[in-house]
């Protein structure tokens, strides 16, 4: 259990901190971020019960919430992520997942791929259209989205290249 | 019995998920609305604490900045300590009433500043232990900034004009003509102002301050000037864009303004 808890609950703080301090902050080309703290849900272990992905999601929302005073917009936006996480996890990795015998770091970069893109703009997506909270800005929304999430996914990418030993 | 106790195990996930998604659509929904938001709100002992931290050390980056706002701020209130004076010698004051200001000021310094929002707010390193309370006015030397909305003890959470939720009574310099400023959520450094008469003769430069209709600002705090103008589709109301002289972006130090009268003018209008 101890094994298991501790590197995420380090992940857990770096990654609030990284958010809220730094990448928060970049605002590129004027509007930018990358959220990288999806990261958390991305590498929370695949032999996990669902209903504790589901409440790790929802506190790492509430914390950056609290950081940046936006309401439950990001843990809504985690919480939609962690609930179709085994989904998309089934439909990525298939077979080897129904027997939980893959390892994250040893999966395809292909399937990999998959797996982080579509966590993050399903994230993405309810964090932006959370936030503006008008059908208006329907476009904005979906701008956001796109530009935002090929910002996080490539951040994601960079970041498990540079701390791959670590993790194995 | 046992077929509802089945059904909450195997739906348990989703019963889950979409109570918890409950209590985060609760915290959105009232973040959206003025006032609301008690319990997500980074004006709290923990989050102040870690943006104050950083805050420290990023101050310095902008020393030269604050340096040359104070210089330009004591220039200004120089010229206007020479006007003073020349005025004293042939004033008589009756009573220290006649010449006494119900504005107090507070200074306070950002701790964090958010611009890219559509509902941005900014952490102000004074609180309830320096007598800062809700609906007071925030500004810099050079304008407007916002209005306190929430406050623990050491840290406030200032509504930003750049927020959808704020709506701040100004008028045109010149004319006395008012409307309410407002934020269309796209450009910091431009803010809208609506609800000003066809009748107003607006130009492009023309300086907009505050009215002190509201109580919470003087009237005077300069606010922007006109970029641009259109009617509305009634053609009766100008829609105008006012560029602040603030940069909303680095605004570094504040001053908190209380009305020493609030108190009698509300307890006044709620006897109307």
């Amino acid at each position: 259990m101890n094994k298991l808890l501790s590197p995420n609950i380090i992940r857990f703080v770096l990654l609030v901190l990284l958010q809220v301090l730094i990448l928060s902050n970049i605002n590129f080309l004027g509007y930018l971020n990358p959220y990288l703290y999806v990261l958390f849900i991305l590498l929370l272990p695949f032999t996990i019960q669902q209903w504790k992905v589901l409440v790790y999601s929802f506190l790492i929302g509430i914390v950056i919430d609290v950081f940046q005073d936006s309401g439950g917009v990001n843990a809504a936006a985690c919480l939609v992520a962690a609930y179709f996480r085994p989904n998309i996890l089934k439909f990525t990795f298939g077979v080897s997942y129904e027997f939980q015998t893959i390892k994250f770091y040893q999966t395809p970069f292909g399937q990999r791929l998959t797996y982080i893109s579509l966590i993050v703009l399903i994230h993405h997506f309810v964090l932006f259209s959370m936030s503006y909270f008008n059908l208006d800005y329907i476009v904005e929304v979906l701008k956001d989205t796109l530009f935002s999430s090929l910002f996080t996914i490539a951040l994601i990418l960079m970041v498990m290249v540079l701390f791959r030993k670590k993790n194995r | 019995m046992q077929q509802i106790v089945n059904f909450l195990i195997k739906y348990k996930n989703t019963l889950l998920f979409l109570l918890l998604f409950f209590v985060s659509l609760v915290f959105t929904v009232q973040s959206h609305a003025y006032h609301k938001s008690k319990f997500i709100n980074s004006a709290n002992f923990l989050t102040g604490g870690v943006y104050n931290w950083v805050n420290n050390i990023e101050e310095y980056f902008n020393l030269k900045e604050y340096n040359t706002r104070l210089v330009e701020e004591n220039k200004y209130l120089r010229s206007r300590l020479g006007e003073l004076n020349n005025k004293s010698l042939d004033t008589v004051y009756q009573d220290t009433s006649s010449f006494d200001n119900p504005f107090q000021f507070t200074s306070a310094k950002v701790v964090r500043n958010q611009y890219v929002n559509i509902d941005n707010y900014i952490l102000i390193n004074k609180g309830k232990h320096d007598s800062i309370k809700n609906d007071l006015g925030v500004i810099t030397s050079r304008g407007i900034v916002g209005i306190v909305e929430e406050s623990s003890a050491g840290f406030s959470r200032v509504i930003s004009i750049l927020n959808s939720n704020s709506s701040i009574s100004v008028q045109l310099k010149n004319t006395n003509h008012f409307g309410s400023l407002i934020w269309n959520g796209k450009d910091p450094n431009i803010v809208q102002l609506e609800e000003v008469p066809r009748l107003a003769p607006v130009k492009v430069g023309d300086t907009i301050t505050t009215d002190g209709r509201s109580f919470i600002f003087p009237k005077g705090v300069p606010v922007g000037v006109v970029d641009g103008f259109n009617l509305d589709q009634n053609q009766s109301y100008y829609k105008i864009d006012v560029r602040l002289f603030n940069d909303m972006t680095n605004i570094g130090y504040v001053y908190v303004i209380s009305n020493k009268n609030i108190d009698e003018i509300k307890s006044l209008e709620l006897n109307e």
